[in-house]
């Protein structure tokens, strides 16, 4: 059996309104242990309203070494955005 | 990968450093820059599990609720500094277990202020104000280090630790003003702690042997001797409002230079102490190691029951 408790990311939301961002890791056995050491570890002072644990290895990322042909495409498509239409003065608000 | 691949790989990298970028954990880099910071964030995150030892020695002993509700608090933030930085050195590819085994077997070094006792109460407030007022000046300008985990994690320590040199300002405070046997107690603890402190800053500019590298990959951003001087500076007015004197003779303000002046540090105490020699190493490892032993049992049980109930759940599902 494996000994070693495994890895939990953690993401708290720090206020209503506001989304679940990435906080840290932890270990814990299992993942109400590791709720229950998030709050421990990343909330001692007032820091969340709610926390969030997953299991590390189930998280899925790209790797950098791709990032070119991932993320280079959206770099020359500056049609995508607002300033890229002309309108005359007179449309104040578009 | 050929040496070429590799050494162009290597100037982008260095680039991307100059340029203030961030470096994250999937990101290519030299294996110099992993293990050289895999040592320094692991000695970190141990100095603050063993940093625990020698305050959680006047938990039970505090002379006021609000001075044990204050010492609690701060104890469990040196473990939570603790497990920030394990989490940001295991991004590196080290295993948590391995760096334990590392702290457990000696292999890896914490800071040697721990290994000094903590006699007095007035330790107390010695430790809040002067090691963790030096720990601070070491720290700040590692929240703007090159690698992401641990410019993050150090902002968040950061964040907490000013908190522990205020009680512990305020604990010297509270003795200076008390009868004449607390100011008392109140000076032998500077006078422990002071040279302890002044050596947290490592060796000297000419002896030290990383910091040319460090500074590259803002490791490091200031010298040992610059931040030296910086806590001197900070430090001996707050000694003057205390009433109480720093134990340097030579501690003396240089208008012409605009910093203060002092003595030499008994750098022969400081080797002897890193070297394992110091009055509580022996101590501070093997309650660390007892404390590992002995909760053995605890992680087991924990993995057991969890194992259980997934087993269950499955089951209910089947």
């Amino acid at each position: 059996m494996e000994k070693n408790w495994p890895l939990w990311e953690v993401f708290v939301r720090s206020k209503n309104g506001l989304e679940h961002r990435h906080f840290g890791s932890l270990h814990a056995a299992d993942a109400e242990m590791a709720l229950e050491n998030a709050r421990d570890v990343y909330t001692r002072r007032n820091e969340g309203v709610s926390i969030w644990v997953v299991e590390s290895k189930h998280i899925t990322a790209t790797n950098p070494e791709n990032n070119g042909e991932l993320f280079e495409p959206a770099q020359d498509k500056v049609y995508r955005h607002p300033t890229f239409y002309t309108l005359p003065d007179e449309v104040k608000h578009m | 990968m050929s040496e070429a691949q590799i050494r162009n790989l290597e100037e982008i990298f260095e680039q991307r450093i100059a340029r203030d970028e961030k470096i994250e954990p999937k990101d290519w880099m030299p294996e110099k820059y992993r293990q050289t910071h895999i040592r320094q964030i692991s000695q970190h995150a141990h100095s603050e599990i063993v940093g625990m030892l020698p305050e959680g020695n006047w938990i039970s002993r505090a002379p006021s609720l609000r001075r044990k509700v204050a010492l609690l608090a701060k104890v469990q933030d040196e473990a939570g500094h603790g497990l920030y930085l394990y989490s940001a050195c295991e991004t590196l590819g080290i295993s948590r277990n391995e760096l334990y085994d590392q702290l457990h077997s000696g292999k890896a070094k914490y800071s040697s202020i721990f290994n000094y006792p903590t006699i007095t109460w007035a330790d107390i407030g010695a430790i809040g104000w002067l090691v963790d007022g030096a720990a601070i000046i070491n720290q700040v300008p590692l929240c703007n280090t090159s690698y992401g985990p641990y410019a993050r994690a150090m902002i968040r320590v950061c964040k907490e630790e000013s908190f522990h040199q205020r009680q512990g300002y305020e604990i010297m405070m509270t003795l200076c003003k008390g009868t004449p046997e607390q100011k008392e107690m109140a000076q032998d603890a500077l006078n422990r702690w002071w040279w302890p402190s002044m050596m947290m800053f490592g060796p000297t500019d000419d002896m030290s042997t990383h910091t040319e590298q460090s500074m590259k990959w803002k490791l490091k951003r200031k010298t040992n001797d610059e931040l030296r001087q910086q806590f001197v500076d900070q430090t001996a007015p707050q000694a003057d409002l205390l009433g109480i004197t720093i134990p340097d003779p030579e501690l003396e303000w240089n208008e012409e230079k605009g910093h203060y002046d002092f003595g030499e540090i008994d750098w022969d105490e400081f080797w002897q102490v890193v070297k394992g020699h110091g009055p509580c190493n022996k101590e501070r490892l093997s309650a660390r190691v007892n404390a590992w032993e002995e909760g053995e049992w605890v992680r087991d049980a924990a993995m057991a029951y969890a194992k259980k109930q997934q087993d269950k759940k499955l089951q209910n599902v089947g």
